[in-house]
């Protein structure tokens, strides 16, 4: 079956971060849910202009930290005080502050694990292939170019406002990213 | 003053975008030098940094590769020595049964600290300057504490049980102790290198990123691509890597001063005099950064140059590194002169003993390097001239080194050899296969570092770009409208 290239979306390219900004002001106005901007480096106050809620990250990091800081100490308790104790120099076969440096350091070993990988699980990454990445220009954005892309899965999207509300908002450049 | 105009010549690739707008300029006594000089623009960071990695492989690099790669092989021979003849091929006996091997892991350990340093705690403190530095000082460390954990793993005697350290099950039934801060050193130091490399990569995968779109061949393409994870600049994704690179930082800055502070523990709950002392974890940290910023500026100032990289790693940050180990160094020096005051004020005879045998007995020699390079070299860093001074700075940051590796040569062998018991004293001596272990452990470090050189970015390309002008959409070279806001 010959497939006709689907088309993911409308892609307009910025010169500089004040411009690709105030684009993304104007795209979040008119309602878009399904559209990113794509920079080299994190722009400064650019969540604001996406109207992006904080980042849910820090619930992975403080489960990890807790699971960590619970199961050292279980673990530290089990071993020397339940399953095989032995007496050394009078000293209690289980305590809390002996025990801390292990889980202090197990607590900080799960929430770094927890951040990592939090933070690819909500990126949805690893994720090798990506319709951008097959488009000519898009190797620009990890050097100087800011891109903005709205999919054409998003309900407001149609052919040709889209396009005119991009070309509104003074982009060099505006093609079609195929599927 | 006040109406003052940027007036470096700027890159070419954006002169035209910048036209002729005038900034107006700080007053002269807030005017800072710019992190990145000359206003490059981003394109021009990244053809710069990534560039090292990319083309011909350079002369210079085959020259210090081959020698490490030699002396790597040095080191791993020694090991397999010592596995085959036992630990005796090594300088340590009664008194002092901890030698170069420990000295050698605090040594390297230490080093190991200035990189988390870096990249977190001045991360905290939004110290912009750390961006140009950060990611070889991540390497770096990463690499030091490999070297590191060779040695404690090796001077076990029989390091084919070393897996005994971790919980595991074995045949014995028996589990770790947990009251011993020796246990405690390996929980400190391994998640201490699992979270350094975990901090490294995060920081890697946008510049992964960059490396994967530059590519010329499928190769590379598919390798950088592979480990970039499928990266694409999305700005819903940076919203969570930054707030997931905070978090990070702000769980590896307790980290960092808890394991040396924990380190320095092996020691301190000991009753070896000169060892039994509460002056140790903040001692042991400060000494730590100290080392690890020397080590910084060693390896830094001849990589700028030959990587002609003097725009990102500036003479500023030079000089601001070198300022951090003037502090630190101060830090170092207080407390010796500390734990000489504590020796006499405690009263205890044994202690007093100690100290006035580090200074005047056999082993004075090892005392008065240390003093002199730990106390009186980081001094000079006062003085702007010898701080601007690449070559003076370079050798300076040598002798820190130095230093350091006597300052835990003090600690180790002095106490240890003259203890309680006058019948027991001795004099400890190294053996060649002590002094060719810790030589191969060198190679070991440059060989990781020269190939990190090679093939990954070595400073973080999107970070350095963002503290940048150019970078902020509220600067006119940003492209912000004069006078306008959106």
């Amino acid at each position: 079956m010959a497939a006709v290239p689907q088309t993911y979306g409308i892609i307009a390219e910025f010169e500089t971060p004040a411009d690709i900004m105030h684009a993304a002001e104007k795209v979040r106005d008119s309602g878009f849910r399904k559209w990113d901007v794509f920079t080299p480096y994190p722009v400064h106050g650019m969540d604001k202009a996406m109207g992006l809620k904080n980042s849910r990250v820090g619930w992975f990091s403080f489960i990890g930290g807790v699971t960590g800081y619970t199961c050292g100490m279980l673990m530290i308790w089990w071993m020397n005080a339940v399953d095989y104790p032995i007496a050394i120099g009078g000293k209690p076969m289980f305590s809390p502050f002996g025990a801390f440096p292990p889980c202090y350091e197990l607590t900080i070993l799960l929430g770094s694990f927890g951040s990592l990988l939090g933070m690819l699980f909500l990126n949805r990454l690893p994720r090798l292939h990506h319709p951008l990445l097959k488009h000519r220009r898009f190797a620009l954005a990890t050097h100087d170019r800011f891109f903005l892309v709205i999919e054409t899965g998003d309900p407001k999207y149609s052919e040709t406002e889209t396009r005119k509300l991009l070309e509104a908002t003074g982009s060099t450049r505006i093609e079609m990213v195929e599927e | 003053m006040g109406d003052a105009t940027i007036n470096e010549p700027l890159a070419p690739a954006i002169a035209s975008r910048v036209g002729d707008i005038v900034v107006q300029a700080p007053p002269r006594e807030l005017e800072r030098v710019p992190l990145v000089r000359n206003q490059r623009s981003p394109g021009w960071i990244s053809d710069a940094i990534a560039g090292v990695a990319e083309g011909k492989t350079p002369l210079w690099w085959w020259a210090a590769f081959l020698p490490s790669v030699v002396m790597m092989t040095v080191c791993f021979s020694m090991i397999l020595y010592l596995m085959s003849v036992g630990v005796g091929v090594w300088g340590p006996s009664l008194p002092a049964m901890w030698g170069w091997a420990i000295v050698n892991f605090v040594w390297w350990i230490g080093i190991g600290h200035a990189g988390t340093l870096i990249s977190a705690i001045l991360f905290l403190l939004r110290q912009k300057w750390r961006t140009s530095i950060n990611r070889a000082a991540e390497a770096m460390t990463i690499f030091a504490v490999m070297c590191a954990g060779i040695f404690p793993l090796i001077h076990v005697g029989r390091m084919w049980f070393g897996w005994w350290l971790f919980p595991i099950p074995n045949q014995e039934g028996i589990w770790p102790q947990f009251r011993s801060p020796l246990m405690w050193d390996v929980f400190a130091v391994s998640t201490y290198f699992t979270v350094s490399l975990l901090f490294w990569y995060m920081g890697l995968i946008p510049d992964l990123a960059v490396m994967r779109d530059r590519s010329k061949t499928k190769i590379r393409k598919f390798g950088y691509g592979l480990f970039a994870l499928g990266w694409t600049g999305s700005n819903r994704h940076w919203s969570n890597y930054e707030k997931a690179y905070l978090i990070l930082a702000g769980l590896s800055t307790p980290l960092v001063l808890s394991v040396h502070s924990i380190v320095s523990m092996d020691f301190s709950v000991s009753q070896v005099p000169g060892w039994h002392t509460t002056i140790f974890p903040p001692y042991f940290v400060a000494g730590a950064v100290f080392s690890g910023f020397g080590m910084v500026l060693s390896l830094l100032i001849p990589l700028r140059k030959v990587l002609k990289l003097e725009d990102i790693i500036t003479l500023r940050h030079i000089e601001l590194m070198c300022k951090v180990t003037l502090a630190t160094g101060s830090i170092v020096g207080y407390a010796y002169a500390m734990e000489f005051f504590i020796a006499w004020y405690s009263g205890n005879p044994n202690e007093r003993f100690e100290f006035i045998n580090r200074a005047t007995g056999n082993y004075a020699w090892a005392y008065w390097t240390m003093i002199t390079c730990n106390v009186v070299v980081p001094q000079f860093f006062w003085f702007k001239k010898i701080r601007s001074n690449m070559l003076v700075v370079f050798f300076l940051s040598i002798l820190v080194n130095v230093g350091m590796w006597f300052e835990r040569f003090v600690i180790v062998v002095i106490s240890l050899s003259k203890e309680y018991i006058p019948a027991s004293w001795g004099y400890f001596r190294p053996t060649w296969v002590d002094i060719l272990t810790f030589l191969g452990t060198f190679g070991l470090f440059f060989t990781f570092f020269l190939l990190f050189i090679r093939f990954l970015p070595i400073i973080a390309i999107s970070e350095v770009k963002g503290v940048t002008p150019q970078a902020d959409p509220h600067h006119p070279l940003g492209g912000a409208k004069p006078g306008g806001h959106h």
